[in-house]
């Protein structure tokens, strides 16, 4: 909706800072990231719960369901893929993707504009 | 009104009148209404007791504190007028009307049913006070009133009611003995070596047997009541308080004045129709002499009820014949007959088996041929009853002493049984009906019940329900998530077997893929139990909820409560001030919660260590409302305060509430204490509840609240506080190591086979020899109790987890803010716009957020 977004590169913090399997919170330019690491892959998506409305993604359970990577809303458990942000239960409903790249150690975040 | 109506041999409808609303009554009015979609038919019952129809066959249970409401029968339905204490006293056959004393109600057919009364023998003093019967409510309650301050007791008859009675004053506290005229006790169900067998049981309880004696007069005692009985053979047995229970009568006295016919032993006379030489006028249940015979039990009362409710719309059933089979526990005793229990059929062959380390006796009679099974006699273990009891008229299932193996002997199985025969004999389901069921898509046993009603009276055959799923081939798949194919329990034998104590390991060894919020939890929760360090640490971190992941209750803005534990609802002025001024401090909204503490709203993940730091400083701890874990045990304040209680309710809560803080389970578990009958804590609601009695504590298991709520069944009684603590030990132990995920207690209760017996046999009896092991665990898990909060505020590696944002740990969650209402902090409601439609549209009550200067957000 809104023209503005964020086209550089943001480090967000040192890879180790991430647990294996569990997400963390970043505010990158004032917008809620919720990161996630599993095995070698990062992912990165909106924090904001779209269907419960509150910033919590990244307090999800990680996981998988037929080999896709996943993650669960702690409110009402929607499971979202992690790579396309896509809701597997809703298919009107998508977390925000973003994209997230580690470099030297550090883990960076570039916001990417809504749909 | 209008006769005109009904065509009388098509009975097409018009007005119906039924005389009783006993067992069989009820059920014929509800066959009736079932079938009668067009409601040919207005109904009027005439009831003579002032309740609607209860459950006459589980009526001793009201002694077990299962109130008249639970034991009801009766649903209120608009198509029935239903006139309580309203006897009918007459019928006038030429008017067709039946007058009461109120007025007089016609109609277009009369349904008899009015059921049998008990038999009291012409003795000298049987109408002496404290003398009773044991048939309604009303006798049960003037049988408690009795017993009150009276020490000896006795029933005259030593059939399966005068047991029942029997149990029911040994119940009330009275020295209790039976008298029965026959040779031994049970005399119409079980053979001689049964009864004897029987007699044990019965005399290892305190319970006195006469046996091949009659009663020849009743004593009064120095205060005009009842005193003792006099015997045949010259004996005097002491008897403050005596039950009749020497067999019943049919009511047939109506139909006599209406000059009906009755048949040879009384009843009213009806044909296979169940229909009385009036056409207009027939007879159900007890008081009904089918082809000259009365049947005194509901199986056979109910299928009279279908007989007649099919022939008023026009059917053709008949009445299938009697089935004399009986299974019930008496005292504790399984005992079980059915089919030619005797051995009356000429050349029929017994085989019997007595096993006196298990008390256990078994008797089947086969045909001459020894290949057709003609009936049996079961007592002390009567597992094999339900598939024996199908197998009658038919070929052998299985060898007769595999068939007779005690318990845990598979031979019996319900897939061999033929087509026709009954598998639930109590609504006459047969094997036919039920596989018929299955191949229409009923692919468990709740739905097995809802579609054939098998097993929705005695339950004795829900076992073989399952085993006919299984003959079918329908696999009630057990599979955790897509990651495990076992279920929770084998999981948690796995994990405990062979020590495994991470998730990696495990799915890789017993799982695929990377596991998912359904087994990640579920791992979480079994580690928890076994009591493998703190939630927190290393790769269980990244398993739990996230309520567990911040030991604390997520709430839907994000935000979290904090609730710490007060044990019993008993707290301190000094720590409720504390519990005051941390709320006022962090500006968190502060409720009451049902389970008497205190629950704290509006912190945000970094406040959470701050706060628990003040709270565990004053003296608290984690109260574990963020788990699936043992969450209160309320109380009410009990004998120390309360004029009625009788025992420190408050004191036993504290106790348990400490002894079981933390244990980790399939569901969340609350329990309560009540420290009198007037159960003010609500103990009946809980997993397990537990209420005092004069001389120690009743247990209740399997309650809840919540979206199906349950009353907690009665599982011990008068226990110490160390008998106590024992069963709860078990019973928490043995459900954690083997309910599914997210199973309450009531639910795990159900779904074992056997029930509540079974569970009683397991951790009273040990039949499965774990009851050591049980001890074991749990002493580990009281031993090995910390307090997680405490333990996340001594290490800073776990603190590092609670912190807003990985990149700005400084900065608060600037989506959290809060409206103010009722003077206190309640969410603010328009900080984000949720997608998906699922906030209610138009909400015009939306809250403007407080401004906390915090960084714009740009999109």
């Amino acid at each position: 909706m809104n023209p503005t977004s964020t086209l550089d590169w943001t480090a967000v913090c040192q890879l180790h800072r991430l647990d294996p399997d569990r997400g963390a919170a970043a505010l990158v330019d004032g917008v809620q990231v919720a990161l996630f690491r599993t095995g070698d892959d990062l992912y990165a998506v909106d924090n904001l719960d779209p269907v419960g409305g509150a910033y919590v993604m990244s307090r999800g359970i990680v996981g998988s369901r037929a080999g896709v990577p996943t993650v669960a809303s702690p409110l009402h458990k929607q499971v979202y893929d992690l790579r396309t942000g896509r809701c597997l239960e809703r298919p009107d409903v998508s977390l925000r993707r973003h994209d997230v790249r580690c470099r030297d150690g550090l883990v960076e975040v570039r916001l990417r504009p809504a749909d | 009104m209008d006769g005109d109506l009904v065509e009388v041999d098509g009975m097409s409808g018009g007005e119906l009148v039924v005389i009783g609303n006993g067992m069989v009554g009820q059920r014929f009015v509800e066959a009736l209404r079932a079938r009668d979609t067009d409601r040919h038919w207005r109904v009027t019952v005439l009831a003579e007791e002032s309740r609607p129809a209860y459950d006459r066959v589980r009526l001793s249970a009201f002694f077990d504190g299962v109130s008249a409401e639970e034991l009801n029968l009766h649903t209120p339905d608009d198509g029935v007028e239903l006139r309580l204490g309203e006897p009918a006293t007459g019928i006038d056959r030429a008017r067709r009307v039946v007058t009461t004393a109120v007025g007089e109600h016609p109609y277009d057919a009369l349904v008899l049913a009015t059921g049998s009364y008990p038999f009291v023998p012409p003795v000298d003093g049987a109408d002496l006070p404290g003398v009773f019967v044991y048939r309604t409510l009303d006798d049960l309650e003037a049988i408690r009133a009795h017993a009150e301050g009276r020490r000896t007791g006795a029933v005259i008859g030593g059939g399966l009611l005068g047991l029942e009675a029997a149990n029911a004053l040994r119940l009330l506290g009275l020295a209790t003995g039976v008298v029965e005229f026959a040779p031994r006790l049970m005399p119409v169900q079980v053979d001689e070596a049964g009864g004897a067998m029987l007699r044990r049981y019965v005399e290892e309880l305190g319970v006195g047997t006469y046996l091949g004696v009659a009663t020849t007069a009743l004593r009064p005692g120095p205060d005009g009541t009842v005193g003792a009985l006099e015997l045949s053979d010259g004996r005097t047995v002491d008897a403050e308080l005596v039950v009749v229970a020497a067999g019943i009568r049919p009511r047939d006295e109506l139909a006599r004045a209406a000059g009906l016919p009755v048949g040879p032993r009384g009843g009213v006379l009806v044909d296979v129709t169940c229909r009385t030489v009036d056409e207009r006028i027939w007879a159900v249940g007890e008081c009904a002499a089918v082809d000259g015979t009365c049947h005194g039990l509901v199986a056979p009362g109910y299928a009279t009820a279908e007989v007649v409710a099919d022939r008023l719309l026009g059917g053709s059933a008949t009445f299938p014949g009697a089935e004399s089979a009986t299974k019930l526990k008496l005292l504790g005793v399984d005992v079980a007959s059915f089919g030619d229990a005797h051995g009356t059929t000429p050349g029929c062959l017994d085989v019997t088996f007595t096993d006196p380390a298990t008390r256990s006796y078994a008797k089947l009679v086969l045909s001459d041929d020894a290949r057709t099974l003609l009936g049996g006699v079961l007592v002390g273990d009567a597992s094999a009853y339900p598939t024996l009891r199908a197998s009658v008229g038919g070929p052998l299932p299985a060898p007769p002493l595999a068939l007779l193996a005690p318990a845990g002997g598979t031979g019996a199985g319900a897939g061999a049984l033929p087509a026709t025969a009954q598998v639930c004999s109590c609504n006459a389901v047969t094997r036919a009906d039920v596989d018929a069921a299955i191949a229409g898509g009923a692919a468990d046993v709740p739905t097995l019940k809802a579609c054939t009603r098998a097993g929705t009276s005695c339950g004795s055959c829900v076992p073989m329900l399952k085993q006919l799923l299984d003959a079918a081939g329908v696999r009630q798949s057990t599979a955790l998530c897509e990651h495990f194919d076992v279920s929770r329990q084998e999981l948690f034998d796995i994990v405990r077997v062979r020590g495994i104590r991470t998730f990696s390991q495990l799915i890789a060894e017993h799982g695929r893929g990377r596991g998912c919020d359904i087994c990640k939890p579920v791992v979480a929760s079994i580690l928890a139990s076994l009591g493998t360090g703190h939630v927190l640490d290393g790769e269980q971190a990244s398993l739990q909820d996230t309520n567990d992941h911040f030991l604390a209750n997520l709430q839907r803005d994000g935000s979290y409560s904090v609730v710490p534990r007060i044990p019993g609802g008993e707290i301190t002025p000094e720590k409720l001030i504390v519990i005051g001024e941390v709320a006022r401090d962090f500006r968190l909204y502060t409720k009451i919660t049902g389970g008497q503490r205190i629950d704290l709203f509006g912190a945000r993940v970094e406040q959470l260590p701050q706060i628990w730091r003040r709270l565990v400083d004053a003296g608290f701890e984690s109260g574990h409302a963020y788990g699936k874990a043992l969450r209160t045990v309320k109380s009410c304040v009990g004998e120390t305060w309360c004029r009625y209680g009788v025992q420190d309710s408050v004191g036993l809560a504290v106790a348990l509430e400490l002894r079981y803080r933390g244990l980790r389970a399939p569901h969340k578990l609350k329990s309560a204490v009540s420290g009198c009958a007037r159960e003010c804590a609500e103990a009946r609601s809980k997993d397990f509840g537990i209420i005092a009695t004069e001389t120690g504590w009743n247990l209740y298991l399997g309650g809840n609240g919540g979206f199906r709520p349950r009353h907690a069944d009665l599982f011990a009684t008068d226990l110490s506080t160390a008998e106590l603590v024992t069963l709860i030990d078990r019973f928490l132990m043995f459900y954690v190591r083997t309910a599914d995920r997210l199973q309450r207690t009531a639910a795990w209760i159900e779904a074992l086979e056997g029930g509540l017996e079974h569970l009683r046999a397991v951790i009273v009896d040990d039949s499965l020899g774990l009851c050591a092991e049980l001890d074991a665990a749990m002493a580990r898990h009281v031993a090995g109790y910390s307090d997680e909060w405490r333990d996340v505020l001594d290490d800073p590696e776990r603190l590092r987890r609670f912190t807003s944002f990985v990149n700005a740990p400084d900065v608060p969650d600037p989506s959290i803010s809060f409206a103010v209402e009722r003077g206190q902090p309640i969410p603010a409601r328009d900080s984000a716009a949720p997608a998906g439609g699922s906030t209610p549209a138009g909400d015009g009550r939306r809250r403007q957020p407080v401004t906390l200067g915090l960084p714009e957000v740009r999109r």
